[in-house]
């Protein structure tokens, strides 16, 4: 594969970053988004952290949304995730110094806190000969105590809270948080349920990279803008 | 009276035969003896109070029978001395509605949450911590215990693992899971627009598998019969999880025995089935392709040639990668009377799919209880006798080639057109079941509506449920080096069975 340097294959049905025409979204209609990721109104919002990308607002909002083949996903920032339709905001890279430590060599700990294993899949498939993340430097390590960061999926239930306090807490300074998919950005589907709690208050996001599941390209996207490596 | 419904259709509550708890499980036990199947049990609130309710699959018939055992106090006597595979049901029952099954031999929680219900305590009256809990333990000079997870070395989903051992042989493993636990059967009742994506991501690797399910229940409840074109895309969306998967397996396994070009192929050719899923609907896991009434893509008579071209090249492809297993002694050396179960273990057992197949049992919903297009054709159940890795291996293997040509065989005879049927109010006071073979082996849905046709009761049974079991009866003997391999030959999901 050769992205970056090319641009990714994307199946033609994929559907990528929401295109809102500006044409008004009633409140019952933004109500049909099984996330409520639709801020309905005259200038209408997804939000593309609850966004679960069904594509059903494209039939239920009329001419409102549709949906573009845009992959570029990441944010640096929930806010920057809310999408009125214009720009929107690639991810940042870090700073000089984090670049100088994280840049050449990224070891990430994954923890799986509620996930359906989709995203899961998509990340552990960056592994894989085609994608070849070793190329970056990036790679998946067994133990906390040699990772620089921690990338979380699932919507973090109940059960898995305190594993996943314990595991981040196992991580030496400086470190990185990453939420892959909306359950670990927002609950996604999840959110609201009894059962979950969220992503804790004590793991400050550096990367959130939506979708359910993000294609494997948005994350490996996500995860270069972070290092610097795409702009 | 007695309810007996074909798969994916629904009857009257009333209509279902009502007995005594004690009486459950020598039922239970009869079937099991006779071939049967016990696909789910489970307790519910119906407006006369609470009751058990057993799924009872009769092979031959095509039937499924539904059993209500009216319970009048928090108590009633267990099933699993009877039937060993009630065990993990009994522990879920006992946890969700707080009823001891007096003589459970192990009774524990199964996940960890909340009572739904305030009973007989059976855990104690606060939320019991994750994971936290007694496991059996042996003992003795040299006897060492060996604890693995919630977080695990990979990209994994995380449970517990305990083992007892004595140097390297392993005399027991304990699974303790839980911690994925979501909440999915008490939010299934709740809104209506929301099922269906929680249906997809009840097991994320069995989107079609579950979502398919789901739908059944949707439209036997609503009495809306999906196009038929709409079943044949579904059937191919399932059939291309269980290529996907089963080639994602092999490579895993292969990994597992150091056999890198296997794992690097296989690794790469799991991605093209995925790919050709999002060749349907967008969506690599079949994300937004099921609704209930039918599907949301039309499958173009391009996209259908396009797929096959895929499909041809894929299949020359995995033949190569995979036959290069069983032309290594070394790999086959691994496979080989290595997790071994016997065949009376898996029907004790309960388990389901290719962990049952490998074992010689010839089950599958797709013959046995078919539903959609698997009713005008279903590929021949694969079978293995030998119990262990390499039976697991090849039941995949020959999975992959029937698969293959089913969905050929699908693309040629399906036609029409996908007219979506929106699926009207539920039947009141209704129960509908169905059951779905994902790739690891038999979904089993079911759903009960109140007076209004509210939904009161949604039951999901992941295959995974059945099958824990089976992989730690499979480590027994075994080497604590072999799990990783006995763990991928079964590869189980954890949220599938968390819910
Ligand atoms: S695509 Fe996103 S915004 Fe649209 S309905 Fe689905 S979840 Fe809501």
């Amino acid at each position: 594969m050769k992205f970056p340097a090319r641009p990714p294959v994307l199946p033609d049905l994929f559907r990528g970053l929401p295109v809102l025409t500006g044409q008004e979204i009633p409140a019952e209609s933004a109500a049909l988004c099984p996330t409520g990721a639709i801020k309905a109104g005259a200038k209408p919002q997804i939000d593309l952290g609850r966004c679960i990308f069904c594509g059903r607002c494209a039939q239920f909002a009329g001419n409102a949304v549709s949906f573009s083949r845009e992959y570029r996903l990441a944010a640096s920032t929930r806010a920057g995730m809310l999408h009125a339709g214009g720009e929107y905001p690639a991810a940042r890279a870090l700073d000089r110094e984090a670049r100088r430590i994280f840049g050449h060599s990224l070891k990430l700990r994954q923890v799986s806190a509620g996930g359906c294993a989709a995203c899961e899949a998509d990340v552990n498939v960056l592994g894989t000969l085609a994608f070849d993340l070793g190329r970056f430097g990036i790679q998946f390590v067994a133990s906390p105590r040699h990772a620089d960061g921690i990338l979380v999926t699932g919507p973090v239930t109940k059960n898995m809270q305190s594993a996943l306090l314990d595991t981040y807490a196992a991580i030496p300074e400086p470190k990185l948080a990453i939420a892959v998919g909306a359950c670990a950005i927002s609950g996604g589907i999840y959110s609201g349920s009894p059962e979950t709690c969220g992503m804790p208050e004590s793991i400050p996001v550096d990367l959130y990279i939506p979708g359910c599941p993000p294609h494997p390209i948005t994350i490996l996207d996500g995860l270069l803008r972070l290092l610097g490596r795409i702009r | 009276m007695t309810l007996k419904l074909k798969n994916a259709s629904c009857g009257p509550t009333a209509q279902a035969e009502r007995l005594a708890p004690a009486e459950l499980g020598t039922r239970i036990a009869g079937c099991v003896s006779e071939g049967g199947t016990l696909l789910s049990l489970f307790a519910l609130e119906l407006a006369d109070g609470l009751s058990l309710c057993a799924l009872l699959g009769d092979r031959r018939e095509s039937v499924i029978e539904v059993l209500l055992a009216p319970l009048r106090c928090d108590s009633y006597p267990a099933i699993t001395p009877l039937a060993p595979q009630a065990h993990y049901f009994e522990r879920e029952i006992a946890e969700q509605y707080d009823i001891l099954p007096q003589g459970h031999p192990w009774l524990k929680p199964v996940r960890f949450h909340e009572r739904w219900r305030k009973g007989a305590a059976v855990f104690g009256t606060g939320r019991p911590a994750p994971g936290v809990w007694d496991y059996f333990k042996m003992s003795g000079p040299e006897i060492h215990e060996v604890a693995v997870g919630p977080v695990h070395a990979g990209i994994i989903e995380p449970g517990h693992f305990r083992f007892q051992c004595h140097g390297e042989d392993v005399y027991h493993l304990e699974i303790q899971l839980g911690f994925q636990h979501r909440g999915v059967e008490n939010a299934m009742p709740g809104e209506a627009a929301r099922r269906i994506f929680i249906a997809e991501t009840l097991a994320g690797d069995t989107t079609a598998g579950h979502a398919t399910a789901y739908c059944r229940i949707a439209e036997a409840l609503s009495g809306e019969e999906p196009a038929a074109r709409a079943d044949a895309v579904r059937a191919i969306a399932m059939e291309l999880e269980r290529l996907a998967n089963h080639t994602g397996d092999l490579g895993a396994l292969a990994g597992d025995t150091g056999y890198l070009p296997t794992a690097s192929f296989c690794g790469r050719l799991r991605g093209d089935f995925l790919n050709m899923t999002a060749l349907l609907c967008g969506s690599r896991f079949g994300r937004g392709l099921l609704t209930e009434g039918g599907v949301r893509f039309e499958l173009s008579r391009e996209t259908g040639s396009e797929l096959l071209s895929r499909l041809r090249e894929a299949e020359r492809d995995t033949a190569g990668a995979v036959n290069l297993l069983w032309q290594s002694p070394s790999v086959l050396a691994r496979l080989e009377e290595t997790g071994k179960l016997k065949r009376e273990d898996a029907v004790a057992l309960g388990l389901t799919g290719v962990a049952a197949r490998a074992c010689g049992l010839e089950i599958d919903a797709r013959t046995d209880f078919s539903s959609g297009h698997y009713k005008i054709i279903a590929p021949e159940p694969a079978t293995c006798a030998s119990g262990d890795v390499y039976a697991r291996a090849m039941v995949r293997w020959r999975e992959i080639s029937r698969s293959i040509r089913h969905i050929r065989q699908i693309l040629d005879t399906a036609t029409g057109e996908i007219r979506l049927k929106p699926c009207g109010a539920f039947a009141p006071d209704s129960v509908a079941v169905s059951i779905e073979e994902g790739w690891r082996g038999e979904l089993c849905h079911a759903a009960f509506t109140g007076p209004d046709g509210k939904l009161i009761r949604y039951k999901i049974t992941d295959p995974s449920f059945k099958n824990w079991a089976g992989l730690a009866l499979a480590l027994r003997g075994q080497q604590i080096s072999d799990f990783p391999l006995c763990n991928k030959s079964f590869n189980l999901s954890y949220c599938g069975t968390d819910l």
